[in-house]
């Protein structure tokens, strides 16, 4: 059994995404005889590339890969070395963490309702400060340049690149180092960027290729910070996937190869700013500058990374009191009246999405931590982790855009008879959950500590019996906490939802969506507040669980 | 006599390698109650041999050679039915189980009956000075309190030898010397063949026995 | 084996007996016995929560009343229950559809009807309540844009473009009368009006608004649009909105999502002028808290759009039986009062008063229309919509020129 569970995981994760990107490609180039479509043709990337605006949409769609990346990836780097090791550190990393849970649209839309020009912080300084009776016509949210799409995905993006960054940090000698730099004079921060930084991209370098293709791919982000005039790519895929007429349908499936071609451009351009920067960072290194005064820096990653925490808690707990505010006008800072009026309206028709996004996350954690123990285990019984390769499998869902390959599988779903099913849709979700469940549950995995097993076995245990009462056990805190993380991502998953669900399976998520599209605030803040309190309660009870089941053992509290 | 066959541990011809590399071999038999002593520098792949003995080895190395213990060749068994008891220089109790919970863990199922099994527990709690702990957080326990315990898991599992990879390098002077005597005494008075690895010559004086050097 | 063959084909047969088994809208009491204990999906757009709890309640009626299960699937562009149907049809799904019932008008209806996507001719004017639909004083409610409805929509509710401002703020004697004039308005007060951004359909009703008031010949716009008299013919829209759009809110390089959006952006502050398809649209608000109560309403004096939207039952619906007993609910008079009450939605209704009994025409004249809606009287001239071709293709051109960030 054991021996088939990394194959499983590989057939979860490529054979989808291959699925996918085959029912993409075929009507792209014309061919898709259901529809009519019996030739090779290019006609479908002429029509694409005659709509107006397409550069910009790709521009931008680009721009938001790259930009996201190299911000974030930039925070994280200086936040690290200015501050690891410090009560700091530990403190914006606790604060940052739970920021991994809330859903992008969520935080989106806590961000608009921050920034917009009648947001909460013009309404903090108006009209005393501003002399702003009115809001001032300013574009903020959905800027033409994408500005504020960024932010939004800036804020979401440096908490997973903190994750994966710590998680890699045991795995190089970063108190020795930074104490090595430092003896020789270095700033820390510089110490840090020459001695540790490289190691630890090294292994990060995934995560923020994974990065790149979601900022450049991204649709509910988009649909709700992104310029209109023209949408981001992502978002007019969609709208074009949704056009009525049938010819359309080529149309978006080439759009959608256009749209891997962005990706793939803006991991290009990626990899060369690499290679600049590491040549940059050895000239640099080479005339041998100190930087120890590096307090400014040092304070501004720490100002960035606060101001992430702040904008996400501060705009959901924006959204909160929207969810219970009456009328609440500019530029009053709290609301006139508090209603509970929008809940009652919701509360209702609110059982169908919250069953659907609770099972099938729930259903989809479970089968992924399955596959994920399964895998890890037999990778310690062989002592293969597959290296490499196979860590280029579990990032593929996360490489290849959304856009580009859950249309196809759809197409391929459809055709194949499967209409919106619950397991479909577990399917689906599953694509995506496993690759986070494995990323978080791997390091924890692998740094067990083998001798445990050793000694059970010297003690006449079988395998079985080591793994139930030893390994599982001592790594309940982490498998709990990788489930939460899958439950997450689960619950906040808007394009496969919306495209495998087909409207009749609908999630918090899908609802919040499509409801933000109407502007209510009320609405849009019960629902993004749904949207955060379930991976929130997921994350609770992973932690709350192995609390309370070994409330008097010291040490199973640290790990 | 038979003893010389069927008693004790006998490396027949074991070697280890690495990619290829042959990291050591040995050819001994320890008698029971006796200590063989291999030393070497790290990396010189003698807790590889405990390994290879105890049958966790790292699929990274290989190995060859039998291992015969009471007459038969382990060295193709599981781990778990190889009754290897293993001290490593940390005391690795299981920090989810209880003191006692340790112990009973590794009483041998042949002990029927919780109160049975925790009596069995409690006795050789007391045997190591430690009467009263069975409820305690293993975690709360001094270093050389949590030594104790783990010798007292070790010996409670019944063991047909004793593997230890340098386990008392990481205590201190005074309790060094009183639990390398204590883990000495126990082996000798269950009349367990020991295999240890150490660096430490003064571990091996103690331990008495033959040394052999590898690396 | 026999038997489990026996068995298997009784089975197969049964299957294909009660597919074939079509349903009769004549035949009510067949359509409800069959309905009962079906689930009927509903596509209908769900940007609007007193719509969408309207729409719940609909839903507790009919469970209770016919065993008829609703699913309201939410939509935010109507084009994707019509692109859900298309894909069915073109993977042979002829049968057993996602969809059974779609909230519809204009050129999402007329594309449906145009490609054969809905079911047959004639089922809505069978319906028991279409004898209290107005027909007469109505035409709207049997011709979609232009497009005859032939029977394979009914009838749910009445629309019509209405201007909202905030009396508190704005002078009422400033406001405008005609699009010359709101563009006059504008100039004097930039920055605070705008329009959904097409293909929203109520900002694409605006460019109808301004292109039925500006055309020369009003009458060219009832007929299918001529592709090469179009840039003539729609020259003055568009020479209107490059003149309208440095004056929008954000300098027109962003425009609110929809009618909702405008209508919080009239709360906030941002907008002075805003508009819907529902005159009843600022009560209800007001009523939900959205909007300050000093928001009023007015139109043009020469006339604005007005339009009927429909429900339509797709060819391959699974459960025509429930979605044509949902359908004729939607016509009874309790639903449609209950629908016209500005505190629940204030749609208008498409019935005709003088075809209600006595105790249902109560429920109409009961209902408090509310503060901010005007008398019918006071609604002025309806216009009729274009043609759907126009919407496409004027659309297209609005993409092409606005749609693009300069």
């Amino acid at each position: 059994m054991l021996r088939f569970a990394p194959l499983l995981a590989i057939a979860v994760l490529a054979l989808p995404v291959i699925a996918g990107l085959a029912g993409t490609l075929a009507p792209a180039f014309g061919y898709l005889p259901a529809l009519g479509g019996s030739e090779i043709s290019l006609e479908p990337f002429r029509i694409v590339l005659g709509q107006p605006g397409l550069l910009r949409s790709c521009l931008i769609a680009l721009a938001s890969g790259v930009v996201t990346a190299a911000i974030s990836t930039a925070l994280v780097a200086l936040f690290v070395g200015g501050w690891s090791e410090t009560r700091t550190f530990r403190l914006i990393q606790s604060l940052v963490s739970p920021l991994l849970a809330v859903p992008h649209a969520a935080a989106a839309f806590g961000l608009a309702f921050m920034i917009a020009p009648s947001g909460f912080l013009a309404r903090l300084v108006s009209p005393w400060a501003t002399g702003w009776t009115r809001p001032p016509d300013w574009l903020i949210v959905n800027d033409s340049l994408g500005l504020s799409l960024m932010a939004g995905l800036i804020v979401k993006e440096v908490p997973f690149l903190l994750l994966i960054t710590l998680a890699a940090l045991p795995q190089v000698p970063l108190a020795a180092s930074n104490r090595l730099a430092g003896s020789l004079g270095y700033g820390r921060v510089a110490g840090f960027l020459f001695t540790t930084w490289p190691a630890i991209y090294r292994q990060i370098r995934l995560a923020v290729s994974a990065v790149i293709a979601f900022a450049s791919s991204a649709v509910d982000v988009a649909v709700i910070l992104g310029p209109t005039t023209p949408a981001s790519l992502p978002v007019r895929l969609v709208q074009w996937m949704n056009d009525p007429e049938l010819t359309a349908r080529f149309m978006a499936s080439a759009g959608a190869v256009l749209q891997l071609g962005v990706t793939l451009a803006a991991l290009l351009i990626w990899f060369g700013l690499e290679k600049l920067c590491a040549m940059a960072t050895m000239r640099l290194c080479e005339r041998g500058p100190r930087f120890r005064a590096d307090a400014g820096i040092r304070m501004v990653a720490l100002l960035a990374m606060a101001t992430t925490a702040i904008a996400i808690f501060g705009g959901l707990g924006l959204l909160a009191l929207w969810s219970v505010s009456g009328l609440w006008q500019f530029p009053h800072v709290l609301p006139a009246s508090l209603s509970l009026r929008g809940w009652q309206q919701t509360l209702p028709g609110i059982g169908d999405p919250l069953t659907t996004t609770v099972t099938v996350g729930l259903a989809a954690t479970v089968l992924s931590a399955l596959i994920v123990v399964a895998s890890l285990a037999r990778e310690q019984e062989t002592g293969r982790s597959g290296g490499n390769r196979a860590l280029l499998f579990i990032y593929l869902p996360l490489l290849v855009p959304q856009a580009g390959f859950v249309f196809g599988l759809k197409l391929f779903l459809v055709h194949g008879g499967v209409g919106a099913n619950w397991a479909a849709l577990v399917f689906v979700h599953l694509v995506f959950v496993l690759p986070y469940v494995f990323l978080s549950l791997s390091a924890p995995w692998r740094a067990f500590d083998r001798r445990y097993e050793a000694i059970a076995a010297g003690l006449g245990k079988g395998r079985g019996t080591t793994f139930l009462a030893i390994r599982l056990p001592m790594l309940s805190r982490a498998i709990l906490a990788a489930m939460a993380v899958g439950f997450a991502v689960s619950v906040g998953q808007y394009l496969p939802t919306v495209l495998i669900g087909a409207g009749r399976l609908v999630t918090i998520t899908t609802e919040a969506v499509a409801l933000g599209a109407g502007g209510n605030r009320r609405i849009i803040g019960i629902y993004a507040f749904l949207q955060m309190l379930l991976p929130f309660l997921g994350f609770a009870l992973a932690a709350l669980v192995p609390a309370l089941l070994f409330r008097n053992r010291r040490a199973m509290k640290i790990a | 006599m038979p003893d010389d066959t069927t008693a004790g541990l006998r490396l027949d011809a074991v070697r280890i390698r690495l990619g290829g590399q042959e990291l050591l071999s040995v050819d001994r038999l320890v008698r029971p109650g006796e200590t063989l002593t291999v030393m070497g520098p790290s990396g010189s792949g003698k807790s590889t041999l405990l390994a290879y003995i105890g049958g966790f080895l790292d699929p990274a190395f290989s190995g060859e050679g039998r291992v015969i213990c009471g007459g038969r060749d382990i060295a193709h068994l599981p781990a778990q039915e190889r009754h290897a008891g293993i001290l490593f220089q940390d005391p690795l109790l299981f920090p989810h189980m209880s003191v006692g919970g340790n112990l009973v863990f590794a009483i041998p199922r042949a002990v029927a009956g919780s109160a049975a099994r925790r009596k069995r527990a409690e006795a050789a709690l007391a045997d190591v000075g430690l009467e009263g702990f069975f409820d305690r957080d293993p975690d709360t326990l001094s270093g050389g309190q949590k030594a104790r315990v783990a010798l007292a898991r070790v010996l409670l599992a019944e063991p047909n030898f004793l593997l230890l990879d340098e386990p008392f390098s990481k205590l201190d002077m005074q309790l060094r010397d009183q639990i390398r005597g204590l883990v000495f005494e126990r082996a000798k008075r269950s009349r367990l063949p020991v295999i240890l690895v150490t660096h430490d010559a003064a571990d091996a004086a103690a331990a008495g026995g033959d040394v052999i050097e590898v690396g | 084996m026999k038997t489990v063959l026996a068995a298997l084909a009784a089975f197969a047969l049964s299957t294909t007996l009660a597919t074939a088994a079509e349903v009769n809208p004549a035949d009510w009491d067949a359509v409800l016995k069959d309905a009962k204990g079906e689930t009927v999906y509903w596509n209908a757009w769900g940007g609007s929560q007193n719509i969408n709890a309207y729409i719940g309640w609909v839903g507790e009626e009919l469970q209770q009343r016919f065993g008829v299960k609703l699913v309201h699937v939410k939509l935010d562009d109507t084009a994707n229950a019509v692109a859900t149907v298309v894909t069915e049809k073109a993977a042979g799904k002829d049968t057993g559809g996602t969809i059974d019932l779609i909230w519809i008008n204009g050129e999402n209806f007329a594309s449906m009807k145009r490609q054969g996507l809905l079911y047959e001719p004639g089922w809505a004017t069978q319906l028991p309540n279409w004898r209290y639909v107005d027909a007469e004083t109505k035409p709207t409610v049997t011709t979609d844009f232009t497009i005859p409805t032939d029977g394979m929509e009914s009838p749910w509710g009445m629309a019509k473009l209405v201007f909202f401002y905030d009396s508190a703020r704005t002078d009422a004697s400033g406001l405008p009368d005609s699009a010359d004039e709101l563009l006059a308005w504008a100039k004097q007060q930039p920055g605070r009006f705008s329009y959904p951004q097409p293909p929203d359909f109520i900002g694409s009703t605006f460019l109808k608004q301004v292109l039925s008031e500006k055309i020369a010949d009003p009458a060219k716009l009832l007929e299918p649009v001529k592709p090469d008299e179009f840039a003539g013919l729609t020259k003055p829209l568009f020479d209107y909105l490059d003149q309208l759009h440095p004056y929008l809110w954000r300098s027109a390089k962003a425009f609110p999502k929809d009618y909702p959006s405008m209508s919080q952006l009239l709360a906030d502050g941002e907008l002075d002028i805003t508009f819907a398809f529902n005159p009843a649209e600022a009560s209800s608000a007001i009523a939900n808290d959205l909007l300050p109560d000093k928001v009023r309403s007015f139109t043009f004096s020469g006339g604005t759009l007005s339009n009927t939207h429909f429900v339509a039952i797709p060819y391959n619906a699974a459960a025509k039986a429930g979605a044509l007993v949902t359908a004729n609910f939607l016509l009874s008079p309790e639903a449609q009062a209950r629908k016209q009450d500005p505190g629940i939605w204030g749609d208008p209704t498409v019935l005709a008063m003088d075809r209600l009994s006595d105790k249902d025409r109560a429920r109409f004249e009961k209902l408090d229309l509310g503060i901010a809606t005007l008398k019918p009287d006071e609604l002025g001239p309806t216009l009729p919509e274009p043609h759907p071709s126009w919407m496409a293709m004027i659309e297209e051109e609005w993409a092409a020129r606005y749609g693009v960030a300069n």
